[in-house]
């Protein structure tokens, strides 16, 4: 009984100082990458290199799933709506639900699927192969010439997909109700015009956006560099980074989803 | 060794996670000088390259280049300090998305304002030093072992250091890669003025080249000398490292319970 009262204890402490070290860990690594950001403003092309990698390469996962999300979205929502005999009120509904929700939530998943697996591996191998050591032996510091402009080319690059997933959504409900199914466009752009506030829907919208870009992109990131110099490290590590960032994603969104919209 | 030393270690511990590697180590790295540091695997030869270098602090002692502690740098005056130096990784750690060219091109693009002209007459001269300057525009997947080791020695010579560190520069090489590499060693040495620290077990290729071997074992130096005073040494020790010996003082198994306890003879 007293052995497993101890051996219990001893978890939830290792658990804890596990944690903690967790946290600091994590502190300190982004607290590297944005002292050391000099660098990515003062030479452009790095970071033009980056938001190529994280955003230009995303686009095509990006706009083909944000024009499925908004042809299921019009369907969905006509066939409900025309039951209550508001069909022309599917534009509204396909907006906000992409503008408030879908778009930054699901872009941010597939960002993380996409962009943060890759820089996660990127890191990763780069640190299994002492290619950053390398680089520290060359006077050259990994955080300020790789990390920090991988971590800002993710942090711009996620609103900016965020916004086209949320465009070729609104698109996608366009096709599928009105110039498929015939609802009328002028009732399906005025109700969505009416009804969608810049600052309460899509300011929000692209707050959290810009909170998820981070988190992902300083996730995929950390994971990287703490990853043991191995392939099976890395491998954890690269879904370490899809499993965390999904799950930080929508916990994310559900506190900020609390403060903006409901008032709590 | 007399002359004035580059890099001085002075009775460093260091360990891993409470293992002790390093016991109060002292070496000394005099300029212009190819100096070996030998032993078993394990033992704490690259440990030594990464105190140099400032990757590592040690728990004890005191790692001095050009006179000033490593460990008390600033990062600004770690990173001048890094600036003299040169280090060969094991596996070379080139730049895998960079070709051949771009590799010896980065310390270059990085740490100096220098036309493109005149980066690439200095990369094609550093690549034409270890032979490979029709290779430049090889991606490093392209490049067999010896080939990258050898692009590898280009780039980290490329801002003329002071101090070269290699890091076991031999293994998995070819005899003839193995000539190649210690001739370069030894030449790169003396056109540059530099001090350099060969870090390896191959006794044959490295006697051939340094002016001076320290021996390790167990994180400790246990003989010194020149080539030719470690080759002569009647040490037990030595003996059975130099001619690969299997019985000696060192020995072969990790620290284990008895063999027949292990598999349930000893009732």
């Amino acid at each position: 009984m007293d052995n497993a009262l101890i051996r219990g204890l001893r978890l939830v402490g290792r658990l804890t100082v596990d944690g903690i070290w967790q946290i600091g860990a994590t502190t300190r690594f982004m607290g590297m990458v944005l002292l050391r950001s000099g660098m990515t403003f003062r030479r452009f092309r790095l970071l033009m290199d980056e938001i190529y990698f994280a955003g230009a390469l995303s686009l095509i996962i990006i706009i083909v799933s944000g024009l499925f999300v908004g042809l299921v979205l019009g369907l969905q929502g006509y066939e409900t709506l025309k039951r209550y005999g508001s069909a022309e009120a599917v534009g509204t509904l396909v907006a906000l639900s992409l503008v408030r929700e879908l778009g930054p939530v699901v872009s941010a998943l597939l960002f993380a699927s996409r962009a943060g697996s890759a820089m996660t591996a990127e890191i990763g191998i780069m640190k299994s192969t002492e290619q950053l050591s390398a680089m520290e032996m060359m006077a050259v510091d990994p955080f300020s010439r790789v990390i920090s402009p991988m971590f800002w080319g993710g942090f711009l690059s996620m609103p900016l997909l965020a916004a086209i997933f949320s465009a070729t959504g609104i698109f996608g409900g366009y096709l599928i109700t009105v110039v498929v199914i015939g609802v009328d466009a002028g009732a399906f752009w005025s109700q969505m015009q009416a009804s969608v506030d810049l600052r309460e829907d899509i300011l929000n919208g692209v707050i959290k956006s810009i909170v998820f870009g981070a988190a992902v992109t300083a996730i995929a990131l950390f994971e990287g560099y703490d990853a043991p110099p191995t392939a099976e490290g890395v491998s954890h590590a690269v879904t370490n980074t899809v499993v965390t960032s999904a799950l930080a994603v929508l916990a994310l969104d559900f506190v900020l989803t609390a403060f903006m919209f409901t008032g709590v | 060794m007399s002359s004035e030393a580059l890099v001085e270690i002075s009775n460093v511990d260091f360990s891993y996670n409470a293992q002790p590697v390093l016991k109060r180590l002292a070496l000394r790295f005099p300029r212009g000088k190819v100096v070996a540091i030998m032993g078993g695997s394990g033992t704490g030869k690259t440990t030594v390259l990464r105190l140099i270098g400032g990757q590592l602090r040690p728990d004890r002692g005191e790692v001095t280049f050009d006179g000033k502690p490593v460990h008390r740098m600033s990062h600004a005056e770690l990173y001048a300090a890094r600036r003299r130096m040169g280090m060969l990784f094991q596996f070379g750690a080139l730049f895998t998305d960079l070709s051949v060219y771009e590799n010896v091109a980065f310390a270059l693009r990085e740490h100096t304002r220098l036309p493109e002209p005149m980066i690439r007459d200095l990369v094609l001269m550093k690549l034409q030093a270890v032979g490979l300057r029709g290779a430049h525009a090889l991606k490093p997947s392209e490049l067999s072992g010896g080939m990258a080791r050898r692009v590898a020695l280009a780039r980290a010579i490329a801002l003329d250091p002071s101090l070269m560190m290699y890091d076991e520069p031999f293994t998995g090489l070819d005899p003839i890669s193995t000539a190649v590499i210690g001739n370069l060693i030894r030449k790169l040495n003396d056109a540059l003025g530099a001090t350099s620290i060969v870090v390896t077990h191959d006794v044959e290729a490295s006697l051939k080249i340094v002016d001076y071997v320290y021996l390790i074992a167990d994180g400790e130096v246990v003989a010194e000398g020149t080539p030719a005073e470690v080759t002569r040494s009647e040490e037990p020790f030595v003996r059975q490292f130099i001619n690969g010996e299997i019985d000696g003082p060192v020995r072969l198994h990790y620290t284990a319970a008895s063999y027949e306890s292990d598999l349930g003879l000893d009732n």
